[in-house]
């Protein structure tokens, strides 16, 4: 793949920034340029997420897609932000056994996978365990 | 509207067929279903086959002009029509629609796919591509893991069991074995299941659909003609397509695909009946917990029940509702954009009374229910004997 397909969306994959609609203030991530409720009525603006949230559904790939051989088991998961919106992603730094639904988790910036030697290195969000949940849950 | 008929049906064998090409596929399929019901070639209008991905799989584009061609039916219209894993489903609705339209008469709907020229790695990494390649895709999602993160949460919410899972499997591989076109012609049992290599946890080896070549092919005809061509026409009383976003993620739910609800809605609305009328449903199990979501989706069960009537035998042939006959995509195999014509074979070649050993008695309503990806596409048809 050419660089341009993945130097296009860093801001999003490095930093977490979706797009919020000025017009009901529902928060999409991954971005999108219409809002679904709103339409043409809608007004997306970039807008960063907190990167926290609540695991929603979690699984353990042992065949991987390509290029993730080496991160075998990992565990995959749908995480429902604070802001509303749900991602997918690798949950990391954890035990795949001790994983569950509804722990809370963080984001944090990784490697994705490299290419090939001579490749593009792909970089982008995973999350973590929370290390201090707040209290209030 | 003019009432459409399906008058002939034709497959080919599925399974690793290394000695067959993508066009030998389709042409024969083809072939078959014209045999079936004696149409000649030159009666024939258009054509609308579905295709997943011939350009990953064998690096062919622009198959339409190459079915056009070596089925010998230059210069008719042919359309290749994509919906990754529903690409058969909506082939057969577009072909619905100009028979019903009466745009054409007698059209040809089919489905091909030739998965096996690439290596395993590619093939899947090609089935992959019917899932968001920004934002699944590009952090390590694969195939069965989308539908693992469905089967937890199915797991989760209404307590369905990897055991309940593995009696789908269980099921249709039984299935397979009464039909002489399936791939996987082997009983096995749930230990089996449990026990097979771990893909995607929770999802096992024999949760999974395999890896296929395969064809088919039925000729629509208006209702009306339909009794030149065959003694026992196929009605398709109703039709319904709909769509969800492309990444599981985006979904309302993760229990339920929306799209299978709302194309539902729309084919039972359509024949004027409801899920108690069906006498027999193809859905499409790529995965165990697919099926399970299926039969809820379509109103056989209650939600969150699939996996307990399954359980309970239910949805095998002598049950209440009788789910996969031909063994679904689990047992017959799955070469992705025929599988939606195929599973039309199956229900014609039932409500005919032509199913052999797995004849469901009495059948005269059957149900189709063919996805694309994870559910971001759905297409529900239903069909009745129309003597």
């Amino acid at each position: 793949m050419a660089v341009p397909r993945f130097w296009r969306e860093i801001p999003n994959r490095y930093n977490l920034i979706g797009t919020k609609c000025g017009n009901c203030n529902t928060v999409f991530f991954p971005p999108r340029s219409v809002c679904p409720k709103c339409r043409r009525m809608g007004k997306l603006e970039p807008y960063k997420l907190r990167g926290r949230g609540k695991i929603v559904s979690y699984c353990t790939v042992h065949v991987p897609a390509d290029g993730f051989e080496d991160a075998v088991p990992y565990v995959l998961a749908i995480v429902e932000l604070e802001e509303g919106p749900r991602i997918t992603a690798q949950i990391t730094d954890c035990n795949p056994d001790s994983v569950k639904i509804g722990d809370e988790v963080e984001v944090t910036f990784r490697q994705i996978r490299e290419e090939s030697q001579d490749g593009l290195i792909y970089y982008g969000y995973k999350f973590k365990p929370v290390s201090n949940p707040p209290s209030e849950g | 509207m003019r009432e459409v008929a399906i008058v002939g049906v034709g497959l080919t064998k599925f399974g690793e067929l290394w000695e067959t090409s993508l066009r030998q596929l389709i042409v024969e399929a083809g072939l078959r279903a014209l045999e079936d019901c004696g149409v000649d070639g030159k009666e024939i209008d258009a054509m609308y086959v579905g295709n997943m991905s011939a350009g990953q799989f064998v690096r062919q584009e622009h198959i339409s002009s190459l079915i056009a061609d070596h089925a010998g039916l230059v210069p008719i219209p042919c359309t290749r029509v994509e919906a990754a894993c529903a690409s058969g489903g909506v082939a057969l609705r577009q072909a619905f629609i100009a028979v019903a339209s009466g745009i054409h008469d007698i059209v040809v709907a089919g489905g091909v796919e030739k998965m096996t020229d690439t290596l395993t790695g590619q093939t899947t990494g090609a089935l992959a591509t019917a899932a968001d390649q920004e934002w699944e895709a590009y952090i390590g999602s694969t195939f069965p893991a989308l539908y693992a993160l469905m089967a937890r949460r199915h797991m989760h919410e209404y307590g369905t069991t990897e055991e309940q899972m593995a009696e789908v499997a269980v099921k249709n591989h039984h299935n397979a074995c009464l039909n002489p076109y399936a791939q996987y012609r082997r009983e096995i049992t749930v230990e089996d299941v449990l026990n097979s290599p771990p893909v995607t946890l929770p999802l096992k080896l024999l949760d999974c659909s395999p890896i296929t070549d395969g064809g088919a092919c039925v000729i629509l005809a208006p209702a009306d003609r339909a009794r030149e061509f065959t003694d026992t026409p196929i009605i398709i009383k109703g039709t319904g397509q709909a769509s969800d976003a492309l990444s599981l993620h985006d979904r309302s739910t993760l229990t339920s695909l929306r799209a299978a609800v709302h194309a539902a809605d729309e084919a039972y609305k359509m024949a004027g009946i409801g899920p108690k009328d069906i006498d027999l449903a193809e859905v499409h199990d790529c995965f165990t917990i697919a099926e399970i979501m299926a039969i809820e989706d379509l109103g056989f069960c209650k939600k969150g029940e699939g996996g307990k009537i399954t359980e309970e035998g239910e949805t095998a042939l002598d049950g209440r509702i009788p789910i996969n006959t031909s063994g679904g995509l689990k047992g017959k195999g799955h070469p992705v954009g025929a599988t939606g014509i195929a599973q039309t074979v199956e229900i014609v070649t039932q409500l005919r009374g032509e199913a052999g050993k797995r004849q469901v008695s009495g059948a005269e309503i059957g149900l189709a229910h063919n996805i694309g990806g994870s559910g971001g596409t759905c297409v529900v048809h239903i069909f009745q004997r129309g003597d």
